[in-house]
């Protein structure tokens, strides 16, 4: 069949209102968590494993050390492993320009000087509403089949993954009006999967919740393990924002944007079908 | 070549200039009292939910004795150059004396043999520093609400506000709790530490211990403790050192 000298193109509804406003209120969450939390990790940057800090034996630690010639070194250690990484991790400089000991530079932190009851101000508050718009939105799409008719992989999609896994990293995209299956897959890891953990470890840090909810510390492996997994966890969530902002990107972003401000998606119907 | 390097450096000077502007903007917006103030709210909603969730009784988890595993980690004041405070180190305390004062029926002026002789509670359990850290250790001291019993709360009492020797910065150090904690059986007042008697590191001779919040509630050092029906009139009026410079009263997050 001979090609059409312009590609037909329709515009489909893809982006319900609920997801549009969770989208980008959790977003706005996620920054300002984010920065908030380098700024508390600072206060204490090293991480552990089990119940207690084992000061002498930490998982990850940032330091600073003055060398033989005064100057200062930034120091990342995980687990025997040394990494000289000044000017980012250990010893950045501050806003007059000198370098200072902290764990995360101050263009990564909120408030970007050191001031651990502001950041802890800042986070709980964000967390709040991390939790309040995430369980609206979960109860939304429970109600209005964003999660059955979306998200939810059909038997087909999953046989057909290595060829998505192809076409991905090839940056060869079909403009389909639904979700790919990797799009559901990293969609529902980060619903039901890493932001529940985000929230889980982070009130197993809480000494009043462990009183009231004790299994969050069994869960976990201790409050220093819950404290690792929620940096750990926060890493996954920044990898998938690099790796989320690249597809926006390599797929349109004017269509991407559009649709996830307007809900409106402008699909190639040829790509609706099967893509060869 | 030339155009895509420029063009390069200025994607790269905008990310920059970019990024640095969103930054000093928060920086901005957290400065800003009506905007603190708003996000200072959720502390309140953490404390209900907290308060709602937590039995009263509830206890903070006890360890064994095997996870002792290093001297508990001094924070804060660890050596008060208070001239009365050294005075009475140098004498080994021995004309120390805690005060119970204010909303109470019988004032008490108690030594440290007095206390000693109360009733006593031991717990092993966890010290969770604002700051991140954890340590396990283990305390011995006297329930404060026995000491409460002793004075007589008076209506009307509903606060327990903690003096300290040590002068943090300019200011002496204070903390202070409500009721429910004040009468939780974890909250002691404790001049134990792993078997030995409290070190001055750690606040001797008297510190307290509030299980289900973090360390900067637990003050070290304290010389009274007096009942009130509200903290606003006292210094910063927040209720602690460390609340009158912008940290929550409630640290039980």
């Amino acid at each position: 069949m001979p090609e059409p000298a312009e590609p037909q193109t329709e515009i489909v509804y893809r982006h319900g209102w609920a997801t549009r406003i969770w989208h980008w209120l959790n977003a706005f969450c996620l920054f300002f968590l984010l920065a908030s939390g380098l700024q508390i990790f600072n206060a204490h940057p090293a991480l552990y494993l089990g119940t207690q800090s084992n000061f002498s034996n930490s998982l990850v630690s940032m330091t600073a050390m003055r060398t033989g010639d005064g100057s200062l070194r930034g120091i990342t250690e995980i687990g025997s492993m040394d990494f000289d990484t000044t000017g980012f991790l250990g010893a950045s400089r501050d806003s007059s320009g000198a370098l200072v000991a902290r764990g995360f530079p101050a263009w990564a932190t909120i408030p970007s000087y050191r001031d651990l009851a502001t950041g802890r101000i800042v986070h709980f508050f964000f967390a709040w509403v991390l939790v309040a718009s995430g369980l609206a939105y979960v109860c939304v799409s429970l109600f209005n089949g964003h999660f059955r008719r979306d998200l939810i992989p059909r038997r087909g999609e999953l046989r057909a993954m290595p060829r998505a896994i192809g076409d991905h990293l090839r940056f060869r995209f079909g403009r389909e009006a639904h979700y790919n299956i990797l799009q559901k897959l990293s969609y529902l890891i980060v619903i039901l999967g890493l932001i529940p953990t985000m929230v889980a470890t982070g009130l197993a840090m809480s000494p009043g919740m462990d009183a009231a909810l004790p299994w969050l510390l069994d869960l976990f492996g201790g409050r220093q393990s819950a404290r690792t997994l929620h940096f750990m966890t926060m890493s996954l969530l920044v990898l998938f924002f690099v790796v989320h902002i690249v597809m926006v990107l390599a797929a349109g972003p004017i269509n991407e944007m559009r649709a996830i401000i307007t809900g409106r998606y402008r699909v190639r119907p040829e790509a609706k079908g099967e893509t060869s | 070549m030339t155009v895509s390097l420029t063009r390069r450096g200025l994607i790269r000077a905008a990310a920059i200039g970019g990024g640095a502007a969103l930054m000093s903007g928060c920086d901005r917006i957290v400065q800003n009292p009506m905007a603190r103030a708003f996000l200072q709210r959720a502390e309140d909603l953490t404390m209900t939910a907290q308060r709602s969730l937590l039995d009263r009784e509830a206890l903070a988890r006890e360890y064994s004795e095997s996870e002792i595993i290093q001297p508990q980690r001094p924070n804060g004041s660890i050596s008060p150059r208070d001239p009365d405070y050294r005075r009475m180190a140098a004498n080994g305390f021995a004309d120390w004396r805690l005060s119970v004062t204010g909303l109470v029926e019988r004032p008490q002026s108690l030594s440290l043999d007095e206390l000693r002789g109360m009733p006593a509670r031991t717990q092993i359990t966890r010290h969770d520093c604002v700051e991140g850290w954890s340590c396990i250790a283990k305390w011995t001291g006297v329930p404060l609400a026995a000491v409460l019993d002793e004075a007589g709360v008076k209506p009307g009492g509903s606060y327990v506000v903690f003096r300290c020797a040590d002068t943090l910065g300019r200011e002496k150090y204070y903390e202070s709790i409500d009721m429910i904690d004040a009468r939780h059986p974890q909250t002691i007042l404790a001049y134990g530490l792993n078997d030995e008697t409290l070190p001055v590191a750690n606040g001797a001779p008297l510190r307290v211990r509030i299980e289900r919040q973090l360390g900067y509630k637990m003050a070290k050092y304290v010389m009274g403790i007096e009942v009130v029906g509200s903290f606003a009139s006292i210094r910063g009026g927040k209720g602690g050192y460390w609340e009158d410079r912008g940290y929550e009263w409630y640290a039980g997050i």
